[in-house]
């Protein structure tokens, strides 16, 4: 049977809590415009993650975790292209380079780095294939999910208060009109500077968000921290609402049923005899079995 | 002549018309309107105020289903088809997890109308693509006490079965309660 829909309608947190209580081996794909991402699990417990077009090979994570120099780096992918992550781990080993703990460590924040990052969706069609594991050539790791469904979670949280403040990512933004304010002069992390950069009216920010190569957290982060510090503005266009007075709440709840209403149980039946009504049941139970 | 009778509820297009129309004896009294929304038109008609179906069962003692209308904008109907119910059936279709979230809050909404016995019926499980029922209980955030059913609307041994899990409950409560 299918494990399948849209993260719209089912989130990646309450898809992890199900695959950790139900202890659920296979791999969780999940697929938006232009992305796609493969999570794999054993008994509940992640052990292998990795997005498309992504190099998620041994030495580019080991690299990227600074165990390796990019001479080393290089040197490996040249010599031993064809090498197995299993065999490249092994050798490594072998020859004293890294001891198992650091690739396993490594790999676990690379694995995570890819999970938090699919955190972040909230759309997406998945589906849940119980009989594809692991490719065999990779080394895989096994990380509780409880943590990830707490930051995933959190996560989520700020994404939904972000989207109240910037419900669209099809909006502009302009600099703020502060004749007297420099932002030479302002301390900007690289990654504002980033989106600094392609601040215009004519870019959108899912345009500077694809050319940062943030996700909808990132750039609704950014663009959030830019806005309370007054550098910047949104440039209103037809329908779009400012949107820090826009009532647009985008809350997952939204769509949820009224909720119960307090205080008005009643007593489902007219008071009755305990016997009779146990005969009543009785006797519609025979009348049922019988049809 | 006593009456009694059973709602049987649970979002859009979970299948309620299907289930009561299986099982009464009577054409099913329904009032079903062609959809005007453009969200929900995955089928052409829905239940605007309630489905009504019975089944006799001797000379003193009729049971009447009531399916409640699937739509949110007529869920003002739902605490009025509660009253004097004996439990309720909450049917989820199986193909649309979309949904699960809205059948949840609607059993909390059931629930705090009338407390009495319920049973949660997983609808289409013919079809590919349908949830498993353990994968279900844990999206619905279901107790392992309540009764998870396998369910096809349109099959009545399915919903007979439905129905006797239900009595079966109503039964248990009372023995529960002092009996």
């Amino acid at each position: 049977m299918a494990l399948k829909g849209n993260l719209r309608d089912f989130s990646i947190t309450q898809l992890l809590n199900l695959v950790n209580l139900a202890h659920k081996s296979g791999t969780l794909i999940v697929e938006r415009t232009n992305e796609k991402m493969w999570v794999c699990f054993r008994d509940g417990k992640l052990a292998y993650a990795q997005a498309a077009g992504e190099d998620a090979s041994l030495a580019t994570v080991l690299y990227k975790a600074k165990k390796l120099s990019a001479a080393q780096h290089r040197a490996i992918k040249e010599r031993a292209g064809t090498m197995s992550d299993k065999e490249l781990g092994l050798l490594l080993i072998n020859a004293s380079y890294m001891s198992q703990d650091d690739i396993i460590a490594s790999l676990q924040v690379f694995f995570l780095q890819t999970m938090n990052r699919l955190l972040t969706w909230a759309e997406g069609l998945f589906r849940f294939e119980s009989d594809l594991l692991p490719p065999d050539d990779k080394i895989t790791v096994r990380i509780s999910l409880e943590n990830i469904i707490i930051e995933g979670a959190r996560r989520m949280k700020e994404l939904e208060q972000l989207q109240d403040e910037i419900p669209s990512l099809d909006i502009a933004l302009k600099f703020a009109d502060r004749p007297g304010a420099n932002i030479r002069n302002v301390n900007l992390s690289v990654d504002e500077w980033q989106v600094v950069r392609y601040i215009s009216p004519k870019n959108s920010l899912r345009q500077i968000a694809r050319a940062t190569n943030k996700n909808d957290l990132e750039i609704r982060r950014i663009v959030y921290a830019l806005l309370q510090a007054g550098l910047v503005e949104f440039v209103r266009q037809t329908g779009a609402l400012p949107p820090r007075y826009a009532n647009v709440n985008q809350s997952r709840t939204a769509s949820a049923a009224p909720a119960p209403p307090q205080a008005q149980s009643r007593q489902p039946a007219p008071p009755m005899d305990k016997t009779k009504q146990k005969s009543l049941i009785n006797r519609l139970i025979n009348r049922i079995r019988s049809l | 002549m006593q009456t009694v009778k059973m709602v049987v509820t649970g979002p859009f297009n979970a299948g309620k018309t299907e289930f009561i129309r299986s099982i009464s004896e009577i054409d099913v009294v329904s009032t079903e309107r062609k959809i005007s929304s453009d969200y929900e038109r995955v089928k052409e008609s829905t239940t605007v105020a309630m489905d009504f179906g019975r089944i006799t069962v001797d000379d003193d003692l009729v049971l009447y289903l009531f399916g409640t209308p699937g739509q949110k904008r007529f869920d003002f109907m739902w605490e009025i088809l509660s009253e004097g119910m004996l439990g309720f059936v909450v049917m989820v279709d199986s193909t649309r997890p979309e949904t699960f979230r809205e059948a949840r809050s609607i059993l909390e909404t059931f629930r705090a109308y009338a407390p009495t016995p319920y049973v949660v019926a997983a609808n289409k499980r013919d079809r590919e693509d349908a949830w498993e029922v353990d994968d279900m209980r844990i999206a619905l955030r279901l107790d392992p006490k309540v009764k998870l059913l396998s369910c096809v609307a349109s099959d009545k041994e399915n919903v007979k079965n439905v129905l006797l899990e239900l009595l079966y409950s109503i039964l248990a409560e009372m023995d529960s309660n002092g009996n």
